[in-house]
């Protein structure tokens, strides 16, 4: 079981430009703390935020929605291999949350490998995503753990 | 809206071409394509390129202008090319847009191409990622083999599927890419290869995963009614379908069922005023064993949940009721993203034709594929009969 990478990461292993932290900062509200939003026509909810309602769309009333972090696991794979960012956390589980409002996520659930099972309850906690490019920028973001 | 037909076809033996460049590969399955068809250059009336993601495979984009340039199309005769992008579906929609063009009365002669240079990069893994949500699926630590093994644990759980089971699409891949001159893998397996070979992202192990490849398909498409100025053997275009969906994962309401390929192929069986058990054969999206199992449920060829027992028994093998990925596959034929769509359609033709050699379904008339993009955000699905 590994919670954070134990060396620095770099995303742009293949070679492309490294991404500038304006592409995290301005999702600071839903990676930091699970803000979303919510159709006021049909109840619908939407994690990450959407800003038309794909049912109702322009009917549609989009309001912010906070949401709480706990949910269960729907489905998930034990990865042994990954891209180059995520190896050194290699076994991790990967799994997709349906959260107690409605909605799914997909996430690096952390856990022992042969813990997680379908129906799992399991609550969000804010952790290191990873750190990207040369100079190391963190990136923080939610996670999920078991609820015991 | 006029028929469309399809007068050639080429294709470059797909793997790990460290000798050939991605122009290369373009160029060698080019002129195949265009000698088959006995097309001269200054017949042709536009050019369609699906390619996933040229720039950062090899840092070239335009490559539109680059394949029309060096299939000798761009300096002389300005011939218009058009870049195609659906990540995995990227051919598969090229051709699609070809079909639009000459039905449409646009154009007359139409080439659509699919191309992929895959080896160049170190860590092919991430760039595949992009066909996910980059921002919400890969940024989580979601890569393509553990998107598609979410889909098999969801899948094993509701309907019982059994790890030999799935394991026997691979096995069944590579028996058809052995009879397959074209295809990366020639090589036969058995249950226990793929039993013992490396997990990847439980329950998918190496062999249930589609390889890392570079390769070429290209078509050649005019309209029905000029087609026999070209080739004795026109094949004709019966249905053009494609469909969308969510580009999450998480955000399906059944992760075992793809909502698109549903849709596109109802959507292909009203065109053609087929009925499912009017195909004699099918090229599917095995991106992933579970994938094509997936795939020949929501085309309607067989109760959702029952793929997996119609696969161990053989039916979806040469000889069975319903031959599927006579090619080998993405698995054993390889899969250069971009090129995978065409080289579905190429093997159609090849098939129709009666050219299959060691391959051949014994008199097939109909066949269809189905390319997908992503986890099946996109679907692009054809159906083509002798014409």
């Amino acid at each position: 079981m590994s919670e954070e990478p134990a060396q620095p990461l770099y995303r742009t292993s293949s070679g492309g430009p490294e991404m500038t932290v304006a592409r995290f900062w301005r999702e600071i509200p839903q990676r930091y703390n699970m803000v979303g939003t919510k159709c006021d026509t049909c109840g619908d909810v939407f994690f990450p935020p959407r800003a038309i309602c794909p049912h109702c769309r322009r009917d549609g009333k989009i309001v912010p929605c906070q949401f709480s972090g706990k949910g269960k696991v729907l489905t998930y794979s034990i990865l042994s291999a990954a891209s180059d960012q995520f190896s050194a956390l290699k076994p991790y589980v990967l799994a997709i949350i349906e959260l107690e409002e409605g909605t799914r996520v997909t996430s690096h659930l952390i856990c022992e490998p042969d813990e997680v099972h379908i129906g799992m309850p399991v609550k969000s906690v804010f952790r290191v995503l990873d750190r990207e490019g040369s100079d190391g920028i963190i990136h923080y973001g939610t996670k999920f753990v078991p609820d015991i | 809206m006029r028929d469309v037909a399809v007068i050639g076809a080429g294709i470059t033996k797909f793997g790990e071409r460290w000798d050939t460049s991605f122009r290369d590969l373009c160029t060698e399955a080019g002129i195949a394509a265009l000698e088959d068809a006995n097309v001269a250059g200054e017949q042709i009336d536009a050019l369609f390129v699906g390619s996933m993601s040229a720039g950062r495979f090899v840092g070239q984009e335009h490559v539109g202008a680059l394949v029309a340039d060096y299939v000798g199309l761009g300096g002389d005769l300005h011939t218009p090319a058009t870049r195609v992008e659906a990540a995995c579906a990227s051919g598969g929609l090229a051709f699609r847009q070809a079909v639009a063009a000459v039905s449409s009365g646009m154009s007359d002669v139409v080439i659509a191409a699919g191309v992929e240079k895959m080896t160049d990069v170190g860590d092919s893994t991430d760039v595949l990622a992009g066909a996910a949500d980059r921002e919400w699926e890969s940024f989580a630590g979601a890569t393509f083999p553990g998107l598609y093994a979410m889909i098999a644990c969801d899948y094993m759980h509701k309907y019982g599927l059994t790890r030999e089971q799935l394991a026997q699409v691979s096995v069944k891949n590579h028996y058809h890419g052995a009879r397959n001159p074209f295809a990366q893998f020639q090589n036969e397996i058995t249950q226990s290869t793929v039993m013992n070979s490396t997990l990847v992202a439980s329950p998918l192990r190496l062999f249930d995963c589609s390889p890392v490849s570079d390769g070429a398909a290209v078509v050649v498409v005019c309209p029905l009614e000029k087609a026999r100025e070209f080739t004795d053997t026109p094949i004709r275009v019966l249905a053009s379908a494609q469909a969308g969906d969510t580009i999450a994962l998480h955000d399906r309401p059944d992760f075992s069922t793809m909502g698109a390929t549903v849709a596109a192929g109802n959507s292909a069986f009203r065109q053609a005023k087929l009925e499912r058990k009017d195909i004699d054969f099918v090229e599917v999206h095995d991106c992933f064993t579970i994938a094509e199992l997936c795939a020949i449920e929501d085309l309607g060829f067989v109760p959702k949940g029952t793929a997996g027992k119609f696969t161990e028994q053989g039916e979806t093998q040469l000889g069975g009721r319903l031959p599927v990925n006579t090619s080998g596959g993405l698995k054993a034929c390889g899969h250069p993203v971009g090129a995978t769509g065409i080289k579905q359609i190429w093997e159609v033709v090849q098939q129709l034709r009666g050219e299959g050699g060691k391959r051949q379904v014994e008199g097939a008339e109909i066949g269809m594929t189905q390319n997908v993009g992503g986890t099946g955000a996109t679907v692009v699905s054809h159906i083509f009969g002798r014409a």
